[in-house]
């Protein structure tokens, strides 16, 4: 997501003004997210030149521009709900790209960076669980959903990094059967 | 602070001998620490349930020593032995090992009876522990009338019944639902503060981990690493009420 596809997708809501879209545009995305009203500005502007959102009016004070958005900006959007992102490549992750890096190092030391991997994404799931629990219901639904996706991507994380320790190990063992 | 809940030092456990030997812990230093949940995690085979069965008295090790509470327990005799597990300690495995001809309550208080108690001293203790996992119906229905979730429960409460400190849970969530296991885990996860109990829990789902106050890595019968997450000078458990919705 860009901020050009964050705004249109609240401005699908109805107008709004520049200060406006930078609030929710926050609040939707859990905080992960901050902004400053002059990009949101310089990314209205971009929009209305290329006609996906026109000026209504002015909200309270005049000063403050209300934007809209056009049929065009309404299909920009939905192509791009509509748009899967693209595995192929495959994403340089960076603990995959670690850990096969330590691999090449030889297995012992592939292990270790294994090990130390998993130990630090377990703490961090440890914390993760500490704050949702300390947080209760208090924190929103949007930032709820983003410690549950960190969590779901550490999850995944150790189960890859606990499948390279078993492939590690089997391989390990199965040479020192070789060599007896 | 008095002893850990379970210290294992120098700990061997090996299973056959020359060629055949077959080393399921090796070398194994470890401190529980008393009113903590700890998770123990690895692949299969790397010793965590060797591990469990040695802290609960199960098995005996080949060298090196497990202390419960401050005793090693090789230094006891076999009557003391059964009488510390009796009395102290508690287990729950993935197979539930309720005995299907005896009621919950019943099934919950057959420790305390066991230990000399009559069934009717034993009762009002079972009905508490039940409570206490959130079973206070039905109890005099047999372990098939209730759920796989609600069967976990009253094999929590039997672990826990008449005040036993240390709790022992191998992959206790493997028969159940994702929805039933979270729950199930959550409620374990709340006995070090609601009791000041020490749970260890061996698991393979790093989210149940995420539960434990320190998670301990083995591989090959090695701890390879641990986690500490709380700071030492800080209370290693939330209150009850932030745990137990």
């Amino acid at each position: 997501m860009t901020v050009r596809e964050g705004l249109l997708a609240l401005l699908h809501e109805g107008p709004r003004h520049g200060y406006q879209l930078k609030t929710e545009f926050e609040a939707a995305t859990g905080g992960v997210w901050p902004l400053n009203v002059g990009q949101v500005y310089t990314t209205l502007d971009r929009l209305e030149r290329d006609g996906l959102v026109r000026i209504t009016g002015a909200g309270e004070s005049s000063a403050q521009k209300v934007y809209e958005i056009t049929r065009e900006g309404t299909d920009e959007l939905g192509a791009w709900w509509e748009a899967v992102p693209a595995e192929d490549p495959p994403p340089r992750d960076e603990l995959m790209l670690k850990v096969l890096m330590a691999i090449e190092h030889g297995h012992q030391h592939g292990l270790r960076v294994v090990t130390r991997q998993r130990t630090e994404l377990l703490a961090l799931l440890q914390r993760k669980r500490r704050e949702r629990t300390a947080a209760g219901d208090t924190g929103g639904l949007a930032a709820e959903l983003v410690t549950e996706a960190l969590m779901a991507r550490a999850e995944a994380d150790l189960r890859w990094l606990d499948r390279c320790e078993a492939v590690l190990v089997e391989q390990q063992s199965n040479r020192t059967k070789g060599s007896k | 602070m008095g002893y850990p809940a379970v210290q294992f030092s120098r700990v061997v456990k090996a299973y056959g001998e020359g060629e055949t030997e077959v080393r399921a812990l090796d070398g194994v230093d470890l401190t529980i620490p008393t009113g903590e949940l700890v998770a123990v995690m690895g692949p299969s085979g790397c010793g965590k349930s060797t591990l469990l069965h040695l802290a609960g008295g199960l098995e005996h090790p080949t060298a090196g020593a497990v202390a419960v509470n401050g005793r090693d327990l090789s230094a006891l005799d076999a009557a003391r032995r059964a009488a510390l597990r009796r009395d102290e300690v508690g287990f729950v495995f993935q197979r539930l090992n309720l005995i299907a001809s005896l009621t919950a309550v019943e099934n919950v208080a057959l420790p305390l009876e066991l230990g000399g108690m009559s069934a009717k001293e034993a009762r009002p203790l079972a009905v508490e522990a039940l409570a206490s996992v959130g079973l206070s119906q039905q109890l005099d229905r047999f372990p098939d009338h209730f759920s796989g979730g609600q069967q976990q429960r009253i094999a929590i409460a039997r672990a826990v019944v008449g005040g036993r400190g240390l709790l022992l849970a191998d992959e206790p969530t493997g028969s159940l639902d994702s929805r039933t296991a979270d729950e199930m885990v959550e409620l374990l996860a709340s006995l070090p503060s609601r009791f000041g109990a020490t749970v260890v829990l061996v698991t393979h789902e790093p989210r149940f981990a995420s539960w434990a106050d320190r998670v301990v890595f083995m591989r090959d019968g090695q701890v390879v690493d641990q986690t500490r997450t709380t700071p030492p000078d800080e209370p290693v458990v939330a209150p009850a009420d932030e745990l137990v919705p």
